[in-house]
């Protein structure tokens, strides 16, 4: 294209050729883009292929998405935040969502697959170097996307069933109540139990102590009691936390009963005690 | 000032209608009129979605928070792609260009229905502000991002309907264009004037108006199922509520996809005026171009899924959709060969217009290639929603349909306002743009395959590097802009007066004066040759 512009340009050429086509040109550089894209979709698809058969002693592995954190299900309760794997073993990753689409990215593994609530979609491979790799969400999924980062560590045989063994079950303890519920409904996404501020405030010692929260545009001090926590959940943007912005928590009017939340209440208290 | 020297005659800028001052433009049903008020909206909207890019660039100039929170990141990347996709994008070429020229390279004094068009651009209008509210009505920015993922998007506790009604309202303004588009280019062609003797801009325009009425209703209906889902509670596509989530992905992309056709067929168009003129010389391949431009709008209506390969759909679904999507690559292929060969030979003169519009080859076929890529099933699979595509859709659609839009502005702005920007600053301003962009952008191909997800708000320590010199290029990109307005501004009223044929074009528009009268033709041209004759005489 630069030769052309170059090699025929006004002050060399001042008498322009005039041609308008040539059916034979039309034909040739139809069909030779045909032929290459043809054998780059053959190619595309040769490779594809494998990545949807998996090997029969694959091992399988539950992978839940949640905003916005993995977690790793290997089966009797053992649950761990991040995928830890024997070296030369086929894996395939069961892909379930609890709230809205993710997607599992492993770069150094080349895989890819969403994570879409109601689907069973799934994706395997086999580490063959030991170390340690990331896993990225690429499906945007709200606030802290960007964190829903974790690693994958690829390890001897032997030191995974070492892991595997000391693994506690702490999935079989079942959650007291009201934090069962808050789990289902997505809660502990932007709130901690140990003071660490997330998204919103931490739920830690909040029960009966004293907020400052803006009403409309007045700050206000109000406790933490049963009727506070209520409206905290029912109408979020009604009473704003100070520092907090307006608009990331939603009303769960619809999806959290009264007792439900005399649950959750019960709960918070119990932070108090520790 | 050198406004002593002036045209004579009475242009449609003079033209005293029912209505006088402004109104004479609010009000006005004259085609070109509209165009530019069209011109005037859509570069405002330009400037400041592209504000909002640099702050997004800025942001990621270094790991960790610099200049924003991640919500906030959020929902300006969310506006920044509402605004450059509904507002700027899609109507963009048709409705400026295509409104100023498709009536007068058809030798027609209007379109079918110029009162329909006068309410186009108000409903235009009324959406952009729709979207510009969202920002500020209600419980925060949305930010679901342009693709409005459901369950993400009913769930969002911010003002999603806001914008969500913002796209439904642009819709319907895209939808009458494309039927006024229609109708005016069956009917009102000047006596004489055959479909194959017709010039290659509006024969793009044809096939891309085809594309707006029949694909829009499908994404209108399917804005309309979310917000029924937020306020209603039905279950469409929140499995929540027992609906599929992957629903509205394909509903969703079968507009979605062919709308990349709406913005890109009628730059295409553009460029396929400007490569003749520059090389005086007839278009290479007329009817090879006029098949492939209706080709790609057939195709492109079925290649959708490959927005949708690591969704979970079936395994020989991800097999169709990707051999399609090889399939549409070639009349692109087609046409990008007529391009070269028409200048091939030509008497070339590389004036503003005709560098911009080899640069949209360029950057195009870069565009193009790593589409290529990624419609292949194995390397999709790792590329998908990284900055690897980030960088292809800004290669394709600013690179492609900008650039062209640019490459037309600078080749049409005689005729509209009968003035002549300042040549050697519209080149320089091109140099710049032109290098901030590759700067912007090509670094994000190669973290894109080092795998950097895409909307991420901060991202890991080794990526730093691609970011950094991104940023960089950005805020180059962005002084590029504002000098090529700088220039388009400042000698819309000082440059020196056109003559009606600075660049010795053969279509209609280059036979009436600069800029043209009220009615554009005194009479209405009879059509004899097929267009593009560069030589008085016809070819044996
Ligand atoms: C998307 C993030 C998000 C989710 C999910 C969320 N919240 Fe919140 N929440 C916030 C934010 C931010 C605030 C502070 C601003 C405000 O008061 O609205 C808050 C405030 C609160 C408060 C008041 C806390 C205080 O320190 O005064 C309570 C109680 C609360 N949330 C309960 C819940 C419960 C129960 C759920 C689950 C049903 C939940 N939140 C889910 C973001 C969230
Ligand atoms: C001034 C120049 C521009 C800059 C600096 C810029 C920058 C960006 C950045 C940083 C992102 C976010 C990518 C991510 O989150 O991973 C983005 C997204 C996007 N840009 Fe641009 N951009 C520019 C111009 C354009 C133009 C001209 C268009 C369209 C014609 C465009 C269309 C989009 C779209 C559709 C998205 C996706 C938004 C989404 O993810 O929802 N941009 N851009
Ligand atoms: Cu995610």
């Amino acid at each position: 294209m630069v030769y052309i512009v170059i090699r025929f340009r006004r002050s060399k050429n001042k008498e322009a050729m005039q041609f308008s086509g040539s059916n034979k040109l039309e034909i040739i550089w139809t069909v030779i883009p045909f032929i290459l894209v043809l054998l780059m979709f053959y190619y595309g698809w040769v490779g594809f292929a494998p990545m949807r058969q998996v090997p029969d002693d694959a091992m399988r592995i539950k992978t839940i998405g949640r905003m916005w954190e993995w977690e790793f299900d290997y089966g009797n309760g053992k649950l761990a935040k991040e995928l830890v794997i024997p070296v030369d073993q086929p894996i395939r990753l069961d892909l379930e969502s609890e709230d809205v689409n993710h997607s599992l990215f492993i770069p150094a593994f080349r895989v890819k697959e969403d994570v879409v609530p109601g689907y069973d979609n799934w994706l395997w491979f086999t580490p063959i170097y030991t170390g340690e790799y990331e896993i990225m969400c690429t499906e945007y999924c709200g606030l802290l996307h960007y964190d829903m980062v974790t690693k994958v560590r690829v390890v001897e045989r032997e030191v995974f069933d070492d892991w595997l063994e000391n693994l506690e079950a702490t999935g079989l303890i079942p959650d007291p109540p009201g934090l069962a519920v808050m789990k289902q409904n997505g809660c502990m996404a932007c709130h901690s139990l140990d003071g660490t501020e997330l998204v919103g405030p931490s739920f830690k010692g909040l029960y009966n102590t004293e907020k400052v929260v803006l009403i409309g545009n007045q700050e206000e001090t109000v406790v933490a009691d049963e009727d506070y926590i209520q409206r905290a959940i029912y109408q979020p943007n009604e009473e704003i936390v100070k520092g907090y912005a307006r608009g990331l928590m939603n009303s769960y009017e619809d999806l959290i009963s009264q007792e439900e939340i005399t649950s959750i209440v019960e709960y918070l208290k119990t932070l108090n005690e520790e | 000032m050198r406004n002593a020297e002036k045209y004579t005659h009475v242009s449609y800028l003079e033209h005293e209608g029912k209505y006088k001052g402004i109104w004479s433009w609010l009000l006005s049903t004259d085609h070109k009129k509209i165009g530019l008020l069209y011109l005037y909206s859509i570069a405002f909207f330009f400037v400041v979605a592209a504000i909002l890019g640099l702050l997004l660039r800025l942001e990621l100039i270094a790991p960790g928070p610099t200049i924003m929170d991640a919500q906030m990141y959020n929902g300006v990347f969310t506006l920044h792609g509402i605004i450059m996709v509904f507002i700027v994008v899609i109507p963009g070429l048709g409705a400026v260009f295509g409104n100023f020229f498709l009536p007068i390279m058809i030798g027609a004094k209007d379109v079918a229905f110029p009162r329909l068009n006068l309410l186009s651009w108000y409903i235009f209008i009324i959406g952009a502000l729709l979207g510009v509210a969202s920002q500020f009505a209600g419980d925060g920015p949305p930010d679901t991002g342009w693709t409005f993922y459901v369950p993400y998007s009913a769930e969002s506790a911010t003002n999603v309907i806001f914008a969500l009604t913002a796209a439904f309202v642009l819709g319907f303004s895209s939808i009458l264009t494309g039927i006024n588009f229609i109708v005016t280019i069956h009917r009102m062609r000047a006596p004489g004037m055959g479909w194959f003797k017709m010039p290659l801009f509006p024969w793009s325009l044809y096939a891309t108006a085809w594309i707006q009425v029949l694909a829009t209703p499908i994404v209108g209906i399917t804005l309309l199922m979310v917000i029924a889902e937020r306020t209603l509670n039905i279950g469409f596509f929140d499995p929540a509520l027992g609906g599929d989530p992957l629903l509205f992905q394909h509903l969703f992309w079968i507009y979605s996809h062919p709308a990349v056709y709406i913005m890109i067929l009628p730059a295409m168009g553009v460029v396929t005026e400007i490569f003749p003129t520059f090389s005086q010389k007839p278009v290479f391949g007329y009817g090879a171009i006029v098949i492939s431009s209706l080709a790609i709008a057939f195709v492109g209506y079925f290649v959708w899924g490959h927005h949708m390969f690591t969704t979970g759909i079936s395994y020989w679904s991800r097999w169709f959709f990707s051999f399609l999507t090889f399939i549409v690559a070639i009349p692109s292929a087609i046409k990008v060969f007529n391009w070269i060969s028409t200048m091939y030979g030509g008497s070339i003169d590389l004036k503003p217009p005709l560098l911009y519009a080899i640069s949209f080859i360029f950057l195009f076929m870069i565009g193009g290639f790593t589409g290529l890529t990624l419609g292949a099933l194995a390397t999709n699979v790792h590329l998908h929603d990284t900055s690897f595509v980030v960088a292809h859709f800004h290669y394709i659609i600013f690179g492609g349909m900008g650039f062209a839009f640019f490459a037309g502005i600078h080749y049409w702005y005689p005729k509209m306002y009968g003035r002549m920007y300042n040549i050697k600053l519209a080149n320089i301003a091109w140099g710049v743009l032109f290098t901030g962009f590759n700067l912007l952008y090509f670094p994000l191909f190669i973290i894109g395959l080092q795998g950097m997800p895409r909307r991420y708000f901060d991202y890991l320590p080794q990526f730093h590097a691609g970011h950094f010199i991104s940023t960089i290029g950005a805020i180059i990109l962005v002084i590029g802009i504002f000098m090529m307005m700088y220039n388009l501004i400042y000698y819309r009223h000082r440059g020196p007066v056109a003559p009606s044929n600075p660049w010795k074009g053969v279509t209609l528009e280059w036979q009436i004066e600069s800029p043209p009268t009220h009615e554009n033709f005194d009479v209405i041209p009879e059509i004899k040759n097929p267009p593009y004759l560069f030589k008085k005489e016809p070819q044996t």
